[in-house]
C-alpha cells in the first residue's frame, strides 16, 4: 500500500486517491446509497443484537409458552409489547430477527470470506502456473459450477450432518469455484502485462509477485464477486436450515425461524413466517443493490 | 460430429464415477459406515450379520469396488423405511419432479417474455419499470419464502388454491400427471408457479434486453418499410430473434430447476425426488440418500450432456472449437 | 398527368430532441420528382440526407420528429396521413432500400418468408402466387437460381447477392417510388456497377420513381436524372445532373465537384473543402457553410432566399458563381 501513496506524491497535480473517486461515484446512485445505508443498519443490528433487542428470546426464564403466537403489536401477561409478535414458544418475533440476522449475517460473511481467500488462492495459482496446475484446477471449477450451489450443498450436507461448522464447509465448498474463476480470469489478463515480466525480470520471488503485483489488480471483481455472493451464501444458508438440513435448532438463523412458523401458517398466524422473511429480503435486495453499484463503479470499462 | 458425442460420453462417464467414488468416501469415511448403512434399531446379531453381508470388514477399496459392482446391477441398497429398493422408489418419482420443472419453465416462458418483450419496446413507461423493479426482486427473494406467501395469501386467506399434494392424477404409460385433471392443475400451478420465480425473473431480462437490441436493428426498420404490421414485426421478426437465446439459456438451466425442486416439494408437499430426498435426510434412511445422490448426478450429467450436444448442432462454432481444444 | 409530380416535399422539417439540444437534421428541404425521374440527394454525412428519405416514410426514430412541411405524394400529403395509411402505403407504393445489406434482412427468417410477408402485407394473394411473384422477383435482379436461392437464409448470401434480395423485395409490389439509401456504399466497387446499371434498367422499364441517397457524386453522374446537393439540413442547389455537375453554381457544389478525382486533374492536388462540417446544434448564423466559403461577406450573416441565377436551377446562396464556371 505505501507504494501507492509515493507514487501519489510524485505526482504534481493532486489527484483524488481510488478511494475516494470511488466513492464518489457510488453516491451517484441514490438507490445504491440507500441500500448501503440499510445495510449499515442491518450489520449494526446483527452485531449488538444483544443489547438492543427488546426481549432476550433465549433467556428461558422471560419466555412463557403463555405468550405463543401472539399476533403483533399484542402485550404479553408480564407487560411486554411485542411489535411483530410472538413465535410458538413465546419469543418475541423483534428479538428473534435481531438474533436471526447475527447467525445468517454471521454465516453468510464468515463462509464468503473463506471461500474468497481460498478461492482466490486456487485462481492465482491457476493463473501463475498455468499448464498442468491450471488444467487441474479449472476442470474441477467447470465440473463443480456445471451442477447447481443447492444440489453440491445438499450433498455435502448429507454427508456431513448439521453444524454451524458443516454449513460453512459446505458453503465455502460451494462457492470457492467462482471466485476462483473469476481471479484466474483476470489474473490471466494481468499476467500478459509487461510490470509482470519486469517482477519477473527483477527474479523476484513467487510469492511476491502473485500477492504484490498480481492480487491487488484482481481485487475488483473480486470485491464485486464478493458482495454478490455474500446475498447468495445468505439465501442459501436460510434454504438449507429452512429444509431442516442446515443449522441446528440450537442457532435460528432467519431461515430456521421461517421455518418454525410454517407449521402455524395454515391457521392464518402468518407473523411468525412473515416477518423474518422481510428481513431476510431487505439484507438480500441491498447486498445485490450494493454489488450492483459496485460493479458499475469499479468496472473500468464504464468509466468515462 | 459422432467423435464430439463420444467425447463428451467419456468425459460424463468419468464425472459419474468420480461422484460416485466422492457419495461413497461421504457416507463412509466422513460418517461411521456402520452408523449410516445399518437400520438404528438393528440389534448387535443383526449388526453383525450386515458388516458381515455388506464387506465392512475388508480393506476399503474392495469394499468401493463391492458398491460399484452392486451400483452398476441397479442395487443402491434397501430403503430403511420403505424397506423397498431405494432406487426404484427415487425413480418412481422421477415423473413427478419433471412435471413440476417443466410447468415451471413453461410459466417462465409464457409470462416471462410477454413482460420482458412489452419492457423493451417501452422502456421508460411506468409499467415497464414496475416489470424490471419486479425482476430484480425475483433473484433475491429466496424461493421457499415466496412459497410459503403464496400459501399464506392463495390457500389460507383467500382459499382459491390447494397448498399441497399433487391431487387427482391421469395415469398414462404407468406414469400418473397432474396436469391433465382440473384437480391436478390447481394444484401444480402454485408450486409451478413457485419455482418458475426465478427463471421468470431471468427470462423477463433475456427477453428484455433481447427486444432493446433487435428493435434497434436496421432489418426491424426495413420490415417497417415494408409496411408490415406491428404484429407480424413484434411477433414473427422481433420474437424469433429474442427465442433463440431465451431457449438456450433456459436449456442450461433445466438442471437448475430439477434440483431447486427440493425448495418447492418441501414447501408444497409435492411427492417428487425432492421431497423424498429431504424426507430420507429426516428420518436417516441412508440407502435411499445414497440412491438419490447417484440418480441425480446420472440425471444432471445427462441433462448436461443433452444440452452440449444440442448445443453444437446449433451452433457449428461451438463443436469446431471443442474438438481443437 | 406526367406534369403532376410523383413527389413533391415542400418545407419538411425534421429536428431531433436530444438531452443537448434541438439538432435540426432537415430545415426546410423542397424538392419534386416526377414519374420515372430518378434523383441523386447529395451530402455528406450529417448533411441530413437519409433522414430526408426516412421523413417522407415517416419511420424517423425518437428522438426525432418530423415537425413542419408536406410530404405530397401524388398530391396526398403524408404527414398528414394515419398510422394505417403509412402502412398500406409503405412497401407496397413507396418502398426503400437501405444502406447496408448485412443488416437489412432478418438473419433467422428465410428469404422467401422476407419476401411473400412483403406481398401478403399489401394485396389479399395466396401463398402459392405470392411465392412465384418472389421467385420471380429474384430473377428480374440477376440472382441465379432463384427456386433453391428461395429457401436460403441471408447468411447464405453475398453482401451484393444480399442487396439484390432487398432490391427485389422493394420491387416487389410494384411501387411508384423506391427510396434508395446509399444502397452501394457497403458494396465492392465491380457489384456496385452492376447493381447501379441493373437497378436503372429496372426503373426505365417500370417507369419507377427514385430518390438515390448518396454522398459519391460519381454514382449520381451515371445514374440520375437530377439532382439535390444538401448541406446541413437544407438543399443548397438542385437541378438537371448534367448542367449541376457541368455548371456547378453554389460554392459548396463547386467545393464537392473539385474534390472528386477525375483524369483532367491528374498530378495535382485535390481540392479540399476547408474546415468541417459544423454540429446541428450549433448552425452559424445565416448560411451554414459561410465559415468554411471563400466568397463569404457580410450578407452570408442574413437567411438566404433560394434564387434561380440560372434557368432552371435553385441555388440557396447569394454569391452564386455564374461566371467562375462559364
Amino acid at each position: 500500500m505505501s507504494d501507492t501513496t509515493n507514487e501519489e506524491k510524485m505526482d504534481l497535480a493532486p489527484i483524488e486517491t481510488p478511494f475516494k473517486r470511488i466513492w464518489a461515484d457510488f453516491c451517484q446512485n441514490k438507490i445504491a446509497l440507500a441500500a448501503l445505508i440499510v445495510l449499515l443498519i442491518i450489520v449494526c443490528i446483527a452485531l449488538f443484537a444483544p443489547w438492543i433487542a427488546p426481549t432476550n428470546p433465549y433467556d428461558l426464564a422471560s419466555v412463557s409458552i403463555l405468550d405463543g403466537k401472539l399476533p403483533p403489536g399484542s402485550e404479553s401477561l408480564s407487560g411486554v409489547t411485542y411489535v411483530l409478535g410472538t413465535d410458538g414458544a413465546g419469543r418475541g418475533l423483534l428479538s428473534s430477527i435481531f438474533y436471526g440476522l447475527r447467525i445468517s449475517l454471521g454465516v453468510g460473511v464468515m463462509s464468503a470470506l473463506v471461500a474468497l481467500v481460498f478461492g482466490a488462492i486456487m485462481g492465482l495459482a491457476a493463473a501463475y502456473y498455468g499448464g498442468r496446475v491450471d488444467t487441474i484446477i479449472m476442470r474441477i471449477v467447470d465440473i463443480q459450477l456445471s451442477f447447481p450451489a443447492i444440489l453440491v450443498a445438499l450433498i455435502l450436507l448429507a454427508a456431513l450432518g448439521k453444524g454451524v461448522d458443516k454449513i460453512i464447509i459446505a458453503l465455502v465448498i460451494v462457492q470457492w469455484a467462482y471466485y476462483a474463476r473469476t481471479v484466474r480470469a483476470s489474473a490471466l489478463v494481468e499476467r500478459s502485462k509487461e510490470y509482470v515480466e519486469a517482477a519477473t525480470c527483477l527474479a523476484l520471488s513467487d510469492r511476491r509477485i502473485l500477492l504484490r503485483h498480481l492480487l491487488p489488480n484482481c481485487l475488483p471483481p473480486l470485491i464485486v464477486i464478493g458482495t454478490v455472493q455474500t446475498a447468495h451464501a445468505i439465501s442459501l444458508e436460510a434454504t438449507l436450515s429452512f429444509l431442516g438440513v442446515g443449522l441446528p435448532i440450537t442457532e435460528p438463523s432467519l431461515g430456521l425461524l421461517i421455518s418454525n412458523g410454517f407449521e402455524y401458517m395454515m391457521s392464518g398466524k402468518y407473523w411468525i413466517s412473515f416477518f423474518p422473511g422481510i428481513a431476510l429480503l431487505v439484507t438480500i435486495v441491498s447486498i445485490n443493490l450494493v454489488g450492483d453499484q459496485l460493479r458499475d463503479v469499479l468496472n473500468p470499462r464504464l468509466q468515462k | 460430429m459422432s467423435v464430439f458425442i463420444i467425447r463428451r460420453l467419456m468425459q460424463a462417464i468419468l464425472v459419474v464415477w468420480i461422484m460416485s467414488l466422492l457419495v461413497y468416501v461421504g457416507v463412509h469415511i466422513v460418517g461411521d459406515p456402520v452408523d449410516m448403512l445399518i437400520n438404528p434399531e438393528a440389534d448387535q446379531a443383526e449388526i453383525a450379520r450386515v458388516i458381515r453381508d455388506l464387506g465392512l470388514d475388508r480393506p476399503l477399496h474392495e469394499q468401493y469396488w463391492y458398491f460399484l459392482k452392486n451400483a452398476l446391477q441397479g442395487d443402491l441398497g434397501n430403503s430403511f423405511i420403505f424397506n423397498e429398493p431405494a432406487l426404484k422408489l427415487v425413480v418412481q418419482r422421477i415423473p413427478a419432479t419433471f412435471e413440476l420443472a417443466l410447468a415451471a419453465l413453461g410459466l417462465a416462458v409464457v409470462i416471462g417474455i410477454p413482460l420482458g418483450v412489452y419492457a423493451g419496446l417501452k422502456p421508460d413507461s411506468k409499467i415497464s419499470q414496475t416489470i424490471m423493479a419486479s425482476s430484480i426482486l425475483g433473484f433475491s427473494l429466496p424461493t421457499f419464502w415466496v412459497g410459503l406467501m403464496l400459501i399464506m395469501f392463495f390457500s389460507v386467506m383467500m382459499g382459491w388454491l390447494p397448498s399441497f399434494g399433487r391431487g387427482d392424477t391421469e395415469t398414462i404409460f404407468g406414469v400418473e400427471f397432474s396436469f391433465l385433471t382440473w384437480d391436478g392443475l390447481t394444484h401444480l400451478f402454485l408450486p409451478a408457479l413457485n419455482l418458475s420465480l426465478f427463471k421468470l425473473s431471468l427470462v423477463i431480462r433475456l427477453a428484455r434486453a433481447g427486444t432493446r437490441e433487435v428493435v434497434h436493428q436496421e432489418y426491424i426498420k426495413f420490415a417497417r418499410a415494408k409496411g408490415l404490421s406491428q404484429n407480424r414485426i413484434i411477433f414473427v421478426h422481433l420474437m424469433k430473434n429474442i427465442m433463440i437465446p431465451v431457449v438456450t439459456v433456459l436449456g442450461l438451466e433445466f438442471g437448475g430447476l430439477i434440483a431447486f425442486s427440493v425448495v418447492t416439494e418441501t414447501v408444497f408437499s409435492w411427492p417428487g425426488m425432492g421431497k423424498l430426498i429431504i424426507d430420507a435426510l429426516h428420518n436417516l434412511d441412508r440407502p435411499l440418500v445414497v440412491a438419490y445422490l447417484m440418480v441425480i448426478v446420472v440425471l444432471f450429467v445427462f441433462i448436461n450432456l443433452v444440452v452440449d450436444v444440442l448445443y453444437s448442432i446449433l451452433d457449428p462454432r461451438v463443436r469446431l472449437r471443442d474438438l481443437k481444444g | 398527368m406526367t406534369d403532376t409530380p410523383i413527389l413533391d416535399v415542400q418545407g419538411l422539417e425534421t429536428h431531433f430532441f436530444t438531452k443537448d439540444g434541438v439538432a435540426k437534421a432537415i430545415d426546410g428541404v423542397n424538392f419534386t420528382v416526377r414519374k420515372g425521374e430518378i434523383m441523386g440527394l447529395v451530402g455528406e454525412s450529417g448533411s441530413g440526407k437519409s433522414v430526408t428519405g426516412f421523413s417522407i416514410l415517416g419511420l424517423v426514430d425518437p428522438p426525432g420528429k418530423v415537425v413542419g412541411g408536406k410530404v405530397l405524394f401524388k398530391g396526398e400529403d403524408l404527414l398528414q396521413a394515419d398510422d394505417k395509411r403509412m402502412q398500406e402505403l409503405r412497401g407496397a407504393r413507396i418502398s426503400m432500400i437501405f444502406q447496408d445489406p448485412m443488416m437489412t434482412l432478418n438473419p433467422v427468417l428465410r428469404v422467401d418468408t422476407q419476401m411473400i410477408e412483403t406481398i401478403q402485407a399489401h394485396e389479399k394473394v395466396d401463398k402459392q402466387t405470392a411465392w412465384q411473384r418472389s421467385r420471380d422477383a429474384l430473377a428480374q435482379v440477376g440472382i441465379p437460381s432463384p427456386e433453391e436461392r428461395m429457401r436460403a437464409y441471408p447468411h447464405q448470401f453475398s453482401g451484393g447477392m444480399r442487396q439484390r434480395v432487398a432490391i427485389a423485395i422493394a420491387l416487389l409490389n410494384k411501387p411508384d417510388l423506391i427510396i434508395a439509401d446509399e444502397p452501394t456504399t457497403a458494396l465492392d466497387v465491380t457489384i456496385q456497377g452492376q447493381i447501379l446499371y441493373e437497378t436503372q434498367k429496372l426503373c426505365r422499364e417500370t417507369g419507377t420513381a427514385m430518390i438515390w441517397v448518396t454522398h459519391d457524386l460519381a454514382v449520381v453522374a451515371g445514374l440520375a436524372d437530377s439532382i439535390s446537393v444538401m448541406y446541413a439540413g437544407r438543399v443548397v442547389e438542385q437541378g438537371n445532373i448534367n448542367d449541376v455537375l457541368d455548371n456547378p453554381v453554389h460554392p459548396y457544389t463547386l467545393g464537392l465537384l473539385g474534390s472528386v478525382p477525375g483524369h483532367n486533374t491528374r498530378g495535382q492536388r485535390l481540392y479540399q473543402v476547408p474546415g468541417m462540417a459544423p454540429s446541428l446544434f450549433k448552425l452559424p448564423k445565416g448560411c451554414a457553410f459561410q465559415p468554411r466559403c471563400g466568397y463569404a461577406t457580410e450578407a452570408c450573416q442574413q437567411d438566404q432566399t433560394v434564387t434561380e441565377p440560372v434557368p432552371g436551377r435553385a441555388v440557396r446562396c447569394c454569391h452564386p458563381q455564374v461566371e467562375v464556371s462559364s
